[in-house]
Formats: C-alpha cells, structure tokens, sequence
C-alpha cells in the first residue's frame, strides 16, 4: 500500500515537472519567436535569411549539450549499474541526434544563398556530421535488444568513446581545412552583433535548452513505462532474475 | 597455459604477448588474412581504378586516399575477424573464465590485429605504386604514417570487435559505429601518406604526431573500458 502510494506520489510529481517544463518551453519558444522573428533588425548583409541563425545555433548548442549529458550518463551507468543512468543517456541521445540533425540542415537552408552552397567541408560543419554519424551508431547499437544489461554496458562505452573522440575529430579537421584550404567562404565578420539580435539569440538559446528539459522528461517516463512493460510481461517466469537485472 | 597454472600468474603484458601469439598462429595456420583480406583489399583497389581512371593524373593523385580506404576496409573486416574466431567453439567463453586481464584480451587483441594490418599494408602497397603510379618521395614518414594509423585502426577496431561479432543479425552496426571514430586517422594518414610521397617530410611529421595521439587516446580508452564489454 505505501509503496503503491509511493509510486503514485513519484508518478504525479514527475507528470508536474513535466507540465511546467512543458509550459515554461511553449512560452520560451514565443518570446524567442516574437524577438527574432519581429523585434531583431534584418541583417546589414544578410537580410532575412540571417534570422535562421535564431534558430541554428541554438540548435547547434543542444546537440552538444545532449551529447555531453550521454557521456555523463554512460559514466553514471558504469559505475553505479542504474538503469536510470542508462535511460537518461539513451534519452539524450536521440534528441541529441535529432537536434544536430536539424542544424545541419538549418545551416544547409542558410548556407546556400550566404555560401552560395548548401554544404562546404569547414571544420565546424564536417565535425557536426562525424558527430551525428557517431551517435547513429550509438543509437543502431540501442537496438539491439537481445539482453538488456549488456546492451546498457555496450552503449556505455559507446557514450564515452564517442565524446572522446570529437575534439581529436575537431583538431584532424581544422588542420585538414588549414592545410588544403579550398574556395574562400563568406565568413560572417566580426563578432560584433547587435543588441537585440543578441538578445533573440539568447532567448532561442534558453527556449531550446527548455524544449530539451521537457522533451527529456517526456522520454525518460517513455522509457520507465518500457521497462516496467517489459519487466510486468517477463514477471510470472523470471521476476528474481529480472529484479537483479534492474 | 601452463602457465597460468603456475603459482604467480604470469604479467600483463604476458598475458597480451600471450594473445597475440595465439591470435597469430590462428591466422597462419586459417591463412584468413591472405585468403580473404588480400584478395578483398585487391578487388577494392582495382574497383577504385575503375571509378577514377583510367586516367594517369587522377589515380596518381587519388592514389593515397585510396590506400587508405582499402586499409580502412580491411581493418574492419580484419577486427571483425578476430572475435569471429573466438565465439566458434565457445572459445570467447574460456578467454573470460580464464584469469587474465581483460585489458590484456584487449591489448594482445589489438596488437594482432596490427600485425595482420601491417602485412597487408605492404601488400597493398605494392599494388598502389604498381597500379596507380604513386611514387614515394620520403619513404620514412610513410612508413611511420602506417605504422602508428594501423595501431589506432586495430585499436578502435579490436575494442567495439567483440560488440560486432555479437550483433552478427545486425551487420552494417560494426562499420557504422568504427568509420566516423576513425575519421582522424583516415585523415591524417591520408595527409601523411600524400605528403610523404611529394618528399615534403617536416609537413608530414605534424600528421604524424596526431596520429600517434589519437593511438594513445584510444589504447588507454580501451584498457581502461574494455572489460566492461566483456562482462558476459
């Protein structure tokens, strides 16, 4: 009885979390509209097209934040054997994947009237492309379900190699470009931004950071709910076993 | 294995030298490398000259590019290999019963893996500055270029090697997941080996010593995380 109430009370706060998050990111999202959509000027150079920026970068900035957060969680995994740690890295990886899906693209719809092409092989682009490729695999390795535990443990590692391996990806990179440099690229100048575009930017950036809070609750209680599925569908044979399991 | 019945068990790097040996006279004795490999990087070779020449300037200048992706190939089917012969018979079973290290499966894994690469890479080698007129400037950075990109190759490959061998209803999860890791080596091995063979040697040392990093990185790593990919 306690513990069913238990549950409930954990079952209803997390439900709450995720109902403020979920409204906290809706608003953000607005605001973050309204500002870079309306209140920001055009670009000087640019023009319209810049604004995709608002969205881009943000974008940018979560595949890394959702990758880092794998690693942390694979680290979490291994050394404590929680499934929670598990389900927080998978979680976070397919938004990662997602999110750094949808800046690569973004920056393709920007590139082709600043660049004048959708893509070019500069160091910041091709490191986002091996990064995705490398969380591919990290999530082709996810399906493979025939035994849960070592599926955690392999996608452990994977979370942990995978992070490691981007700066040296990032460094082989810049030297490739500096060493064979290509047709010259419209840089954006410099870094001297206007007031209420930084300001748009940075709400994008905080609205993005919330989307992911709230979209990582929605997927951690998918996750729970698969695991218990699971667990309840398996429970007449191997409920011992699967209680070591978890 | 005597070994290991002894009281004191034999080091570390026993125990990998150990791996290696046995790894290696699995290899002679199956002739896997010489009957699969070398066949495959061949057939891989000449198919890259079908798609870029017959053209001398193109193959010539494509020819380090190619090398290497021919090794590439190789040290994925090569790492695959080499825990393909440890789940026949049980065998993989007997490796993790036995009280060795695991950091030491992993390191004689890898060792063997480079070993079996670096014949190979002779091999191949020979049939690029045949087939695609590649002339070789400096011969010593080139030799130092494969040697230490075929370590971070098995490296890679003989850490996520077991993984592959248990996903075998998922064929394409092996080489999806070591290719993007090993982007630094294919680039600076290609950098190197282009280098190298233009005779430009001070520019090719820089690409040489990302590599022996990126060895390094992923030597340590695999010490240090392989066990727990071998738990079952």
């Amino acid at each position: 009885m306690a513990a069913a109430a238990e549950r409930a009370l954990g079952k209803a706060t997390s439900r709450n979390g995720e109902r403020i998050l979920g409204s906290l990111a809706a608003v953000a999202l607005g605001a973050s509209l309204v500002l870079s959509l309306v209140v920001a000027p055009p670009d000087a150079v640019q023009g319209e097209v810049q604004r995709l920026m608002y969205i881009h970068v943000p974008a940018a900035w979560l595949a890394y934040l959702s990758f880092a957060v794998v690693f942390v969680g694979s680290i979490g995994y291994l050394r404590t054997r929680k499934t929670r740690w598990d389900r927080i890295a998978g979680a976070s990886a397919e938004i990662g994947v997602m999110f750094t899906a949808l800046a690569i693209v973004l920056g393709a719809l920007w590139g082709k009237p600043v660049w004048g092409t959708w893509w070019t092989w500069d160091p910041r682009l091709t490191t986002t492309a091996v990064l995705l490729l490398i969380y591919l695999g990290y999530l082709s390795i996810r399906r493979i379900s025939d035994n849960p535990s070592r599926r955690a443990r392999w996608c452990a590692v994977v979370g942990i190699v995978g992070f490691v391996d981007v700066p040296i990806v990032h460094l082989s990179v810049v030297w490739w470009r500096s060493l064979h440099q290509g047709p010259t690229v419209l840089r954006l100048g410099s870094p001297e931004i206007e007031g209420t575009m930084l300001l748009a930017l940075l709400a994008g950036v905080a609205a993005f950071t919330l989307v992911y809070a709230y979209l990582m609750t929605l997927r951690l209680r998918v996750g729970r709910l698969e695991d218990r599925a699971a667990r309840e569908a398996l429970s007449p044979i191997v409920e011992p076993a699967v209680e070591v399991e978890v | 294995m005597s070994a290991v019945a002894s009281p004191g068990r034999p080091g570390s790097f026993r125990q990998a030298a150990a791996i290696l040996a046995k790894d290696l006279r699995i290899e002679v004795r199956g002739r896997h490398a010489a009957g699969t490999l070398l066949p495959f990087a061949a057939t891989l070779l000449i198919a890259f000259g079908f798609a870029f020449g017959p053209g001398r300037e193109v193959l010539e200048r494509t020819a380090p590019g190619l090398l290497w992706m021919a090794v590439l190939f190789s040290a994925v089917m090569a790492s695959r290999r080499a825990y393909q012969t440890e789940t026949e018979d049980g065998a993989l079973e007997g490796l993790l019963l036995a009280p060795i290290d695991k950091a030491a499966v992993f390191l004689g894994k890898a060792a063997a893996v480079t070993v079996e690469l670096l014949a190979l890479v002779v091999a191949v080698l020979v049939m690029v500055v045949a087939l695609f007129d590649l002339s070789i400037g400096s011969p010593l950075p080139l030799v130092a270029a494969f040697a230490l990109g075929v370590v971070g190759l098995a490296a890679v490959g003989s850490l996520f090697g077991v993984v592959a061998e248990s996903a075998r209803t998922r064929e394409a999860v092996f080489p999806m997941l070591v290719l993007p890791l090993v982007t630094p080596v294919l680039i600076a091995g290609v950098r190197a080996t282009d280098l190298a063979a233009a005779g430009r040697t001070s520019e090719a040392a820089q690409w040489l010593g990302l590599l022996l990093a990126f060895d390094v990185v992923f030597l340590s790593i695999g010490v240090l995380v392989f066990g727990y990919l071998m738990e079952d």
